[in-house]
């Protein structure tokens, strides 16, 4: 096969230019942004960039990737400070000759430079009770509509990157509330199972008492971060919310739903 | 040795894919005390990424089809070099499995009827793959995660297994590293389950991340545990080829299955020129037929541009060969000239997001490029087929480490059904083996103490080798030598350079502290990536034919003699590789009659 970093006419592509990268280095004592000056070509994306810094030099610069394409929700950091997958931000989308700065995700402990202490969302899947499915048909299958199964979908295309968690106010600068505050992507998931046509559990209560649901005030800071576009705000935690109301009577979020009417 | 964390299991599943988790779900469910052990973090590892589906004989779409047609493909896909026996058990048990991941909260797209719906993919004569949308891998991860998670399964992340330790000829238990701080951690098992998946990474062009360096295939080879098949690798007709940063990054097959087809720069659907005789009595002959299939598929043929993945890529590489490729070496598919936009984007969600993300293309707008990447290795540990068991006791090993299910080619969406159906079965040997086994199994102190002070080598070179330029030179050397199109010559320079490399590699030397190192992580995988590169070239070095995943430019031709035949790789106790060529498996007469029907 050709060559394909050859030029070709149509992208005119050039000679690799160079950029001015501030990478957060350090680890749970501390740490800085260091200055690396690297090459990129055209149609790099941020991970391509720090993988050259990297492998030639640092080659001990730690950091998480996997898929490369979206897919698999390892590569989140905060790129000139927005929360975003490295592997889906390409270089093109910057100013050129602007500094581009990559740290962790704040609201995690920092394990060594840009990988995070993300054991808090696995603690929290830990407390919500799996799928509880009501009996099959005679003939041993299940029978649902696709209408029915798409608002659970839509929550189940999350990968797992945890920018939603990251960027949530009320765990962002408030390591206290993470004991009882699931966060967006875990009050979602019990959103998902609630809206699951075959599912007979009731965990309304958990989201409403121990999961910290109340605590979400409606800021839509996760729906608006999330790289899949679900919309957590307003297809899982408001109706849940909703939810909550209809069995609780909280004058409060009857706001909530309000504003949703307005929409 | 002294302060060392130890735990001990009477199972240990090492891999957090597919296969892992479903092996770790029935080995606990089986009363073992069981462990999963993984490089990422769980749910990252690569299943997440498949996209098309699950195959599947559930007869939701076509209910003409059934196991034994299912089984029929699975072979013909395979070029009959399949485990007959992998291969039937496979066709017969993927619609349980399916059916089992509904039951533990999987949501897949649903028919009119509202059963679950299912999809044309290459190779498979009725609509078969289970599927939600092109994210099927990250419902099946997140499904497998979630029943793990609620059955209490304890899970180590971001911990390599480094070697197996055996004592007296069977397993014993593993030591491995935490990536985080770089320490070790020794696992004392009964049985040890592989399912590190594959080995793409000695690739340059590859659709596989940095976890596929072949660790499982080394770790058994180590042991003294045979390897089968190593030269059969898929090359995916379909990767991502502009820009250069996403090159090999994969483009489901489903854009073909739901319409979508490819095209040379002159404008040609070439597929039609490369339909090979045994594929001819079943596949279309002209665009007319090949478009009417998709409503109907019993009056008409399959389109060309869904025939196995081999044949597809030989296409492409021999169009782009011929001057009629585009100015990256890739050619066109095209599904916007065939399909609403509306209807891609259903269909498509995540093809559509990645081209407009990483390419600037508008998928229902206009053509794109694509072309042949390295995706996934057919060989792999040699294992009982019934109950996944390698040739050490013990051992076990499902999912893309495994050999044999496949063949020679590997069949879209049969992969994800063999992660299930093996997973499921390797977890239920291992964990009655464990349980029969009386005492358990002991680890020798002085073999620990000797494998952490060889891992902890590379940090006492103050100069030395660069892990990533070995790396580099490796998949340079795998790329341009033993590639879709092989020739002796080249593989000899490519086992040649290999051994060079691996010399190189005995100096190689890292710097910073142990506390997540990726440096050092990849001066330690460097072990496993060369000894499998080594095994596919030589391998395919042998093989004089070409047949599936092996193409040989020489031997351009199927063999009779090695129909019939896997190349079985073994390392002795001294550390000599040896290839011998055992016969295949024999299949009862009862299965071969499945193929003497005329084929429709
Ligand atoms: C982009 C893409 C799309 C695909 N689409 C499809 C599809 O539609 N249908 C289909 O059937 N197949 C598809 N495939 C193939 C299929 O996804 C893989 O073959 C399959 O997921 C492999 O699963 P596995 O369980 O064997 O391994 P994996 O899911 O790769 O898991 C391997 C696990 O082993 C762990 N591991 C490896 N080495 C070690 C070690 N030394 N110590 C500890 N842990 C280790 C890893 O961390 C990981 O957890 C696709 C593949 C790709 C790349
Ligand atoms: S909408 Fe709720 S959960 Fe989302 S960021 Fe705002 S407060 Fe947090
Ligand atoms: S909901 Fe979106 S932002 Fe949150 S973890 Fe999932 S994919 Fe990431
Ligand atoms: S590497 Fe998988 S999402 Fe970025």
């Amino acid at each position: 096969m050709t060559d394909v970093s050859t030029d070709s006419p149509r992208s005119a592509s050039k000679g690799p230019d160079m950029v001015n990268m501030q990478v957060w280095r350090g680890d749970a004592s501390g740490g800085d942004f260091k200055l690396y000056e690297v090459e990129y070509r055209e149609g790099e994306v941020v991970l391509d960039v720090i993988h050259r810094i990297q492998a030639t030099q640092a080659n001990d610069l730690g950091v998480r990737w996997n898929c490369k394409a979206g897919k698999c929700g390892s590569c989140s950091a905060e790129i000139n400070g927005l929360p975003r997958l490295m592997c889906m931000t390409r270089m093109s989308t910057f100013e050129p000759g602007q500094d581009i700065t990559v740290a962790p995700m704040k609201t995690f402990p920092v394990m060594k430079d840009l990988v995070t202490d993300v054991s808090f969302n696995y603690e929290m899947a830990k407390r919500i009770p799996a799928f509880q499915p009501k009996p099959k048909d005679a003939d041993g299958k299940r029978r649902m509509a696709q209408r029915d199964v798409e608002r659970s979908q839509e929550f189940r295309k999350c990968i797992e990157c945890f920018m939603c968690q990251n960027v949530c106010h009320v765990i962002r600068d408030h390591d206290e509330n993470k004991v009882h505050f699931a966060g967006p992507r875990f009050l979602m998931r019990i959103a998902e199972l609630e809206m699951h046509p075959h599912d007979t559990g009731d965990r309304i209560p958990l989201a409403r008492e121990e999961l910290g649901l109340p605590y979400c005030n409606i800021t839509k800071c996760c729906t608006e971060v999330c790289p899949e576009h679900i919309h957590i705000t307003d297809n899982a935690l408001i109706p849940m919310k909703e939810r909550v109301v209809d069995r609780y009577f909280d004058p409060i979020t009857r706001l909530g739903r309000a504003i949703r009417r307005k929409r | 040795m002294a302060d060392l964390e130890t735990h001990d299991f009477d199972v240990i599943v090492v891999g957090a894919g597919g296969a892992g988790l479903r092996a770790a779900i029935e080995a606990q469910a089986q009363g073992a005390r069981t462990a999963v052990i993984c490089k990422s973090l769980l749910g990252k590892a690569h299943t997440v990424m498949a996209e098309g589906g699950i195959a599947a004989s559930m007869g939701n779409v076509w209910s003409e089809d059934n196991w034994q047609v299912h089984f029929r493909d699975t072979m013909r896909g395979g070029k009959m070099l399949n485990n007959w026996r992998m291969a039937q058990l496979h066709a017969q048990e993927a619609p349980d499995r399916v059916l089992e991941l509904e039951e533990w909260g999987a949501l897949f797209d649903r028919t009119k009827e509202g059963l679950i719906s299912q999809r044309d993919f290459g190779g498979h004569r009725y609509a078969r793959l289970a599927h939600v949308g092109d994210r099927t891998g990250l419902e099946m991860i997140r499904t497998l995660q979630q029943r793990a998670v609620s059955q209490g399964m304890a899970v180590f992340m971001e911990c390599k297994v480094h070697k197996l330790i055996l004592d007296e000829g069977r397993v014993a238990g593993a030591l491995a590293y935490w990536r985080e701080t770089g320490r070790f951690v020794l696992f004392r098992a009964k049985a040890v389950i592989l399912a590190t998946g594959g080995i793409g990474k000695a690739w340059q062009v590859t659709s596989n991340s940095w976890e596929y360096t072949g660790d499982g295939h080394s770790l058994a080879l180590s042991t003294g545990a045979d390897l089968i098949d190593m030269e059969f690798v898929q090359f995916h007709p379909t990767g991502m080829v502009w820009p250069p940063s996403v090159r090999g990054i994969l483009v489901t097959e489903s854009v073909r299955g739901d319409g979508g087809v490819l095209r040379n720069t002159d404008g040609k659907r070439f597929m039609f020129d490369y339909i090979p005789e045994v594929f001819a009595a079943e596949t279309a002959d002209s665009e007319a037929e090949a478009d009417r299939w998709y409503e109907d598929h019993i009056n008409n043929r399959r389109p060309p541009e869904l025939l196995p993945r081999d044949e597809v890529a030989r296409a492409i590489n021999s169009e782009v060969k011929a001057g009629r490729g585009t100015e990256h070496g890739g050619v066109y598919l095209d599904i916007a000239s065939r399909r609403s936009a509306d209807f891609i984007r259903r269909r498509l969600p995540s093809m559509y997001h990645q081209f407009k993300e990483l390419a600037d293309v508008d998928i229902t707008a206009t053509p794109f490029e694509i072309g042949p990447t390295c995706h996934y290795v057919m060989g792999g540990v040699k294992v009982d087929a019934d109950t996944a068991q390698s040739t050490i006791p013990g051992l076990y090993a499902a999912g893309e480490v495994a050999g044999g299910m496949h063949g020679s080619n590997r069949l879209g969406g049969n992969s994800l059904g063999d992660l299930l159906v093996f997973g499921r079965r390797a977890g239920l040997a291992a964990a009655e083996y464990a349980q029969g086994l009386g005492a358990a199994p002991q680890v020798a102190d002085s073999e620990v103490d000797r494998l952490t002070a060889e891992a902890l080598d590379p940090f006492n070179r103050t100069t030395g080798e660069n892990p990533y330029s070995l790396q580099y030179e490796l998949q340079d050397t795998m790329h341009k030598l033993v590639g879709i199109i092989r020739v002796r010559s080249e593989l000899e320079e490519a086992i040649e350079k290999v051994g060079q490399l691996k010399e190189r590699a005995k100096n190689v030397a890292v710097e910073g502290h142990r506390q997540f190192n990726p440096g050092w992580h990849l001066a330690l995988d460097l072990e496993s990536l060369l000894t499998v590169s080594e095994a596919v070239a030589r391998c395919a070095l042998l093989r004089e034919e070409s047949r599936g995943g092996h193409t040989r430019d020489d031997f351009p031709s199927t063999s009779g003699y090695w129909s019939k035949i896997n190349n079985t790789i073994h390392r002795d106790s001294t550390g000599e590789t040896t290839i011998t060529q055992e016969p295949l498996p024999e299949m009862p007469d009862e299965l071969k009659a499945l193929f003497e029907e005329p084929a429709k």
